[in-house]
């Protein structure tokens, strides 16, 4: 592709090992995008309605309420962030629960291949269940050590954050584990499968 | 129906130029061009001589039908992307692009909408616009546009005459008293709309989802194009 005339770029990554290909680090700024309507139930109506709920191939499908969630064994996410629109964000803590801890209670069946993560809004994206095994994923309600605020999918998000950020599902309700992969939200409307951002799986057709 | 998409090609610069010392309007030329869906985006990507990248994604204005393809790209105050193509491209500078891209926010004609936009995201609502007026669909897309001034609010003059209610916050327009727009104002505009468009900053989005559901819109219905600082 061709040199831009002109351009030369005035940032260069510190850290070039830690971003990955067409990525900028954001610093201090944590930019918020949604493509729905953010819920507007408050706390207190989160608290008493929502439940976190595991299901589809799993031989016992369950659901958390929000305080037998909190009641789990707490495991923290330290590291980077990566937003398919080309913001990466170092350093960030975030507080929940692995993925594993509740895939422990339901126990996917040997054919339980992906998962369709849906949050309260409709909203839904799709994951290789490897990806959310083994410690790479998490349910979390902190963030820096604070709640997580509503606009950045609080009081719980998914966190899958070796994967772009959309992959992480804000306002998460439910894990579905599935036979076949079958495309959520943004993967219907042009974006990728898998998302990894260091082979820079944007968008459909990527490698 | 599934939305175009477009991978890696070129563009070449025809027209550029500045509406105002903040917005930048590109018409450009792409090779093997993928037609887009209106409210669909491109990705601009610039490229250094040592190989460094930066790239961000801008919503397109113009109609499908439109032989070039036209970007208005508001320049922030350090954007890397974004003050080049203000300061630097000039007619006949070669971009690498990737598009049309997104399939959530496009209104293909096929439902009553409106649209509620502010500052410089009317980009997408825009091409909306031009390509109800080609095809007559004009009663199906109703628009609310709102800016800080007239002179700051892109596409102003056009979006006027489409016949969008436009809401100035810190000027008077004609009878208007400068304020964002109110449920009042919104209920006739929303009335029969069976979805919603809102595109602008993360403020803006947010106060806008809450004005139209106050102005009885389901919140399912609504879908939102914001955009943060990324330059």
């Amino acid at each position: 592709m061709p040199i831009t005339r002109g351009f030369t770029g005035r940032r260069r990554p510190e850290r070039p090992d830690r971003l990955p290909p067409g990525q900028y680090d954001t610093g201090s700024s944590w930019p918020t995008l949604t493509a729905e309507a953010t819920p507007s139930l408050s706390q207190e109506q989160w608290e008493e309605q929502w439940r976190m709920s595991v299901d589809g191939l799993v031989a016992e499908p369950h659901s958390w309420t929000w305080s037998e969630l909190q009641a789990l064994p707490r495991s923290s996410y330290v590291g980077d962030i990566h937003c398919v629109t080309t913001w990466s964000k170092f350093d960030m803590t975030f507080t929940g629960v692995s993925v594993d801890t509740l895939l422990e209670v339901a126990r996917p069946l040997p054919e339980a291949a992906y998962v369709l993560a849906h949050s309260t809004t409709g909203y839904t994206t799709n994951l290789p269940l490897a990806d959310v095994t083994g410690g790479k994923a998490w349910v979390v309600w902190e963030v820096g050590g604070s709640p997580l605020p509503r606009g950045h999918g609080g009081p719980a998000r998914l966190l899958v954050p070796h994967l772009y950020f959309w992959k992480s599902a804000k306002w998460i309700t439910r894990l579905e584990l599935l036979e076949h992969d079958r495309p959520g939200f943004w993967e219907q409307n042009g974006y990728h499968d898998r998302g990894d951002p260091w082979l820079e799986q944007r968008y459909q057709g990527d490698p | 129906m599934t939305a175009p998409a477009g991978g890696w090609t070129t563009g070449t610069i025809i027209e550029i130029d500045h509406p105002t010392d903040r917005l930048v309007r590109l018409r450009l030329h792409v090779d093997d061009r993928v037609d887009h869906m209106p409210g669909q985006h491109y990705v601009v990507r610039l490229r250094a001589p040592d190989g460094y990248t930066a790239q961000r994604s801008y919503s397109v204005a113009s109609d499908p039908d439109d032989p070039l393809l036209e970007l208005m790209v508001e320049c922030l105050p350090g954007g890397e992307v974004s003050g080049f193509l203000h300061d630097i491209a000039e007619v006949g500078d070669v971009l690498e692009l990737r598009g049309p891209i997104g399939g959530w926010f496009v209104w293909e004609g096929d439902v009553p909408a409106v649209c509620l936009a502010g500052g410089s995201g009317v980009v997408p609502v825009v091409a909306m616009t031009r390509y109800a007026r080609r095809l007559g669909l004009h009663d199906l897309l109703r628009v609310v546009a709102v800016g800080r001034t007239w002179s700051e609010l892109p596409y102003a003059a056009e979006l006027q005459r489409y016949g969008a209610f436009l809401a100035l916050t810190r000027e008077n327009l004609g009878d208007r008293v400068a304020a964002p727009p109110y449920p009042a104002e919104m209920e006739t505009l929303v009335h029969g709309a069976e979805r919603a468009y809102i595109c602008g900053s993360v403020g803006f989005a947010s106060y806008a989802t809450r004005l139209l559901q106050e102005s009885g819109m389901r919140a399912d219905a609504i879908r939102v194009e914001q955009f943060g600082e990324s330059g």
